[in-house]
């Protein structure tokens, strides 16, 4: 069954339920002919069969369909009348599309059933409407009846004698050749579903056979079938006929079903498995709005379990404690079900991809072999939904740019087929996708020199880029660095688009890549949207839910550490995270409970609690009065008149009944500034503030050099604050260095390099170091001063004449020189940023 | 004979208001409810309604009323809206007054500020004037030009 083919199962479950309403529908029909609404349903049915099985190469069944539907059409345009007849031919012409699909979905194509009889009884009912079929002789109903009989049996035993000359086939044929073996498997397929038939018919007839009384068992030969059959269509002398082909009907259906059943005498080889499961009796179509609903009601479940549970925990009632410990189970499973119901195989997705890139690989000149790891990683139908099109471009730009042609390939030492591969695995709750490609990567160098080409950047910003933020430049609305704009891709629309999709869902996107070597693409996104595990927490005796896929850790500081571990830089606290500077939000100053904080107010708690968070790749802490429990909770959207405000993603009822805001780490760190729109950092880095309008703020750390001098650079340039000890500091190659997290750091002594003869020369004990690393090295630059950090916009009023400095901007009232350490590092080592040692150009 | 109107009506800080029955859902009494930090003022918190999660709004505020002495609980009237229910928290609840349209008269243009989008006219009742509240422009508070 694994190895059906993915399409022609759809098109099996689909064609079996139509065909279910077929047989209704013509039934019905039978009763009220003239019913257009149900005519043009069969019609429907039929056409939409027609239809897919001319696309999937069904031949037998696109022409035994084609002639139903020009019945149909006839009798849709009523240009006939349904009868007994016809219908019959049509109910025939349906159990001879289930024979075909059955022998399709048994792996064994369309076998090799012959309905030209059939066929040819369709076309003639085409032209006669069935009418002049009638029987003389009997009463009217009889006679009616007897036609309608003899019909399917004609039917029945034309498909017989084709069943019969198979199954001599098998007999004497049989041979120890495996390919024969085979042929004759298939034939006895043919024929176990040729018995139902037959059974069919012969039920039939034993119910109307008091007119019949005399039932004679002579042998039978396969030329009195075809006659019978013949004759019988022709309906002459009922009676007889009837007879005889109850008679013949009954022995061959026993030894069909002796064939079918694998206690089969003429098979060398022994028995045939039966035929598994049908497709369609193992699923079920379900309306997905119905699947919502049940997902609605759930989430109402689950909230009731919550309160419920709460209730036990205060009683000592036990049989209510156990009573609701099972509902507790009950409904974590019903959840889990109903959010199984929802899940489907990330293949889905993917299926169309080998496609896709087959394709595209063609038009470009280019040999492409796609991989694919865990396909069957589950994922919600929505999210499965939302991400198709994200994917799809995807590997569209992997294969045209990504991938190297064959020549170049070779030239590089890689084998001249380019991998593509698709991994999908679930990690922390979530679904990580991966498409990698091994093929050129991304040149960091051509994304600057574009970027700088179309006036994103200036070349001064892109001196201090980071390596992620210019890959983060691909993300951005109008980037291309494909040299000529193909109709495949290249016209720098997609790259955003997906980034939002994506990010639309809760997910996030990253790119790595190796210039040379390859580029992989990493979209993380959550299982499910409905019903997301949380973390609770208290502010200003409210709560709050944190849900937890942007939880990093939780850090409680209590007593003294309050006081020594929080650090102010002005008026932020930071805290330092395993030598990492964290920004710390107040989460009551956020919401605007409260006023800001002063270092002393900081001072007076006793216990400080803080959630770290991730927004974006930045972390920051947030500050609450209380961590409470994780919970399951249910994502209700805000009304629309809240929605505006990102600091929420949405609501949830609590298990007491109260509602609690669910924050949304993202909206908090934009609010607070951590992390800026990314088009709004780029653009004001480096000091660009009047292109960019002005507007947007960026954060900044003042250093304070002399007695006087204030510098100041982007905080998002600092990898860390130390203090080093004059003690510590050692020389080498007539600089200053120092040994640092197992590297030998040079120092660059800030006042040095701005105030040159001015003695700069550091006296205290203790250096005030600003480490800024890059590519994995890191350079340090001495200040004398750590003085604050600051949130301000950039407007650069003198643009600086000496090296290392931007310009001059007033921040707190104080001209403060811009530093531009790009400039500072290159004039102290030349080489800091050409052989970095991770091999990347920039 | 003048089409009869039925009216659910509500006191705010002496001022006689109604909207129309087939707006509103439901009244009931005070409920707990969960504040709604950086929202607009007028929205004074969400209400957990039977699993629905309600918006109330403040209408004091909203019509720029004194707020509600202290010790003192709102009612809610839920009323439909386009974008589902939302709570409008008022005094007190009146009784459903049957209106005739003869009795409507515009609001005089002396009428202004935010007050003036939302009261739709008056009825002349005998005893006091019966204020028409457009409970959707009242509702609406997206538009966030409050105060």
């Amino acid at each position: 069954m694994d190895m059906l083919d993915e399409i022609v199962k759809e098109f099996l479950i689909e064609s079996y339920e139509n065909l279910d309403r077929l047989d209704q529908d013509l039934m019905a029909l039978e009763e009220v002919p003239d019913d257009r609404n149900r005519l043009s349903s069969v019609f429907r049915a039929i056409h939409t069969i027609k239809g897919t099985s001319g696309f999937l190469a069904f031949n037998k069944l696109e022409h035994v369909t084609h002639v139903g539907e020009s019945l149909l059409v006839l009798l849709r345009d009523g240009k006939m009348r349904l009868n007994n007849v016809i219908a019959n031919g049509l109910l025939a012409m349906v159990d001879a599309v289930r024979k075909i699909m059955a022998s399709i979905e048994a792996g064994q194509g369309e076998g090799d059933g012959d309905y030209h009889d059939l066929v040819a009884d369709l076309e003639r009912l085409q032209e006669t409407g069935g009418i002049e079929t009638s029987v003389s002789g009997l009463e009217p109903v009889e006679a009616k009846r007897a036609t309608e009989i003899l019909e399917s049996i004609a039917k029945q035993v034309g498909i017989m004698s084709d069943a019969s000359s198979s199954v001599a086939v098998t007999t004497t044929n049989v041979a120890p050749a495996k390919k024969r073996a085979k042929g004759g498997r298939r034939k006895k397929a043919v024929n176990a579903d040729n018995s139902g038939g037959a059974a069919t018919a012969v039920m039939e007839l034993a119910s109307s056979s008091i007119a019949f009384p005399e039932i004679v068992v002579p042998n039978f030969s396969q030329p009195v079938i075809e006659k019978h059959a013949t004759e019988s269509a022709a309906s002459v002398s009922p009676a007889e006929i009837h007879a005889e082909h109850v008679t013949e009907a009954a022995p061959k259906q026993e030894a069909l079903e002796c064939v079918s059943k694998g206690g089969n005498p003429h098979d060398g080889e022994g028995g045939e498995k039966g035929p598994s499961q049908s497709v369609s009796d193992s699923t079920v179509r379900i309306d997905v709005t119905l699947l919502d609903k049940l997902m609605n009601l759930v989430g109402e479940l689950v909230l009731a379990r919550n309160q419920i549970l709460q209730c036990s925990r205060s009683t000592q009632d036990a049989s209510l404690i156990a009573a609701s410990q099972r509902l507790n189970l009950i409904t974590t499973e019903l959840q889990e079900g109903v959010m199984k119901t929802r899940m489907q195989p990330i293949q889905n997705a993917w299926a169309k991809l080998p496609r896709v890139v087959r394709d595209l690989s063609a038009i470009c000149k280019k040999k492409v072999q796609v991989k694919m790891e865990g396909a069957d990683t589950e994922l919600d139908k929505t999210i499965l939904e939302a991400i198709r099109d994200p994917l799809t471009h995807i590997v569209r730009n992997s294969v045209d740019h990504g991938i190297e042609t064959p020549e170049v390939r070779e030239s590089r030492g890689k084998s001249v087929e380019g991998t593509l591969l698709l991994r999908a695995f679930h990690e922390g709750g979530q679904v990580n996708i991966e498409i990698s490609d091994d093929g050129g990567g991304i040149n960091l160098a051509r994304v600057k020199e574009k970027a700088i080409g179309q006036g994103m950047i200036t070349a001064d910003q892109a001196a201090s880029m980071s390596e992620r933020e210019l890959m983060n430049l691909i993300l951005l609305p109008g980037f291309s660095t494909a040299e000529k704009v193909t109709n495949v891709s290249g016209r720098g629309v997609g790259m955003d688009v997906v980034k939002t999709n994506v990010e639309k869902i809760g997910g996030t996107l990253d790119i790595h890549s190796i210039y040379g070597q390859g580029t992989t693409l990493r979209i993380k996104i959550p299982l499910t949207l409905a019903i997301v595990p949380a973390l609770m927490v208290t502010c200003e005796k409210d709560r709050y839910a944190i849900p937890q896929n942007s939880l990093v850790e939780l850090v409680r500081l209590e007593g003294d550490r309050v006081k020594r571990e929080i650090e102010h830089i002005h008026n932020s606290p930071v805290y330092r995270l395993r030598g990492n500077l964290l920004p710390l939000l107040f989460l009551d100053e956020q919401l605007q409970l409260r006023p800001t904080r002063s270092a002393a107010e900081l001072n007076e708690n006793s216990v400080v609690n803080i959630v770290v968070l991730n927004a974006e790749d930045r972390q920051f802490g947030l500050v609450v009065d209380q961590i409470n429990d994780t919970e399951e909770i249910v994502v209700k959207p805000l009304s629309k008149h809240l929605k505006e405000n990102s600091t929420y993603a949405g609501v949830t009822i609590m298990g007491d009944g109260t509602v609690a805001l669910i924050l949304d780490a993202l909206g908090l760190a934009k609010r607070a500034h951590v992390v800026s729109a990314s088009r709004d950092r780029i653009k004001t880095q480096g000091g660009v503030a009047e292109q960019a309008g002005g507007d947007a703020k960026q954060t900044l750390l003042l250093m304070g050099l002399g007695e006087t001098q204030r510098l100041a650079i982007p905080l998002s340039l600092v990898a860390r604050l130390e203090e080093i000890p004059m003690a510590s500091v050692e020389r080498a190659d007539g600089q200053m260095v120092v040994q640092y997290g197992g590297q030998i750091m040079p120092l660059l002594d800030l006042g040095d390099v701005l105030r040159p003869g001015q003695g700069g020369g550091n006296n205290s004990q203790m250096l005030q170091v600003v480490v800024y690393s890059e590519n994995g090295r890191s350079v340090g630059l001495v200040v004398d001063r750590i003085l604050d950090i600051v949130e301000t916009t950039l407007a650069i009023q003198r643009t600086g004449k000496r090296i290392g400095v931007l310009g001059s901007v007033v921040i707190q009232n104080r001209v403060t020189d811009l530093l531009d350490i790009h400039n500072l590092i290159l004039a102290s080592d030349r080489d800091f940023f050409a052989t970095p040692p991770t091999s990347l150009a920039v | 004979m003048a089409a009869a109107r039925q009216l659910c009506t509500f006191f705010l800080d002496e001022l006689y208001f109604g909207v129309d029955v087939q707006k509103v859902q439901e009244v009931i009494r005070y409920q707990e409810m969960t504040r709604v930090p950086l929202a607009p003022p007028v929205v004074q918190g969400l209400i957990n309604l039977r699993g629905q999660i309600v918006t109330a709004i403040d209408m004091r505020r909203r019509l720029d009323l004194p707020a509600l002495p202290e010790g003192q609980l709102p009612m809610n009237v839920v009323i439909r809206t386009d974008d589902g229910p939302v709570s409008l928290l008022v005094d007190e609840i009146g009784d459903v007054q049957e209106v005739d349209s003869e009795q409507f008269e515009r609001p005089p243009e002396t009428l202004r500020g935010q007050a003036r989008e939302m009261i739709q006219g008056a009825y002349k009742l005998n005893e006091r004037l019966l204020l028409i509240l457009d409970s959707d422009r009242a509702a609406c508070i997206a538009s966030g030009h409050h105060e």
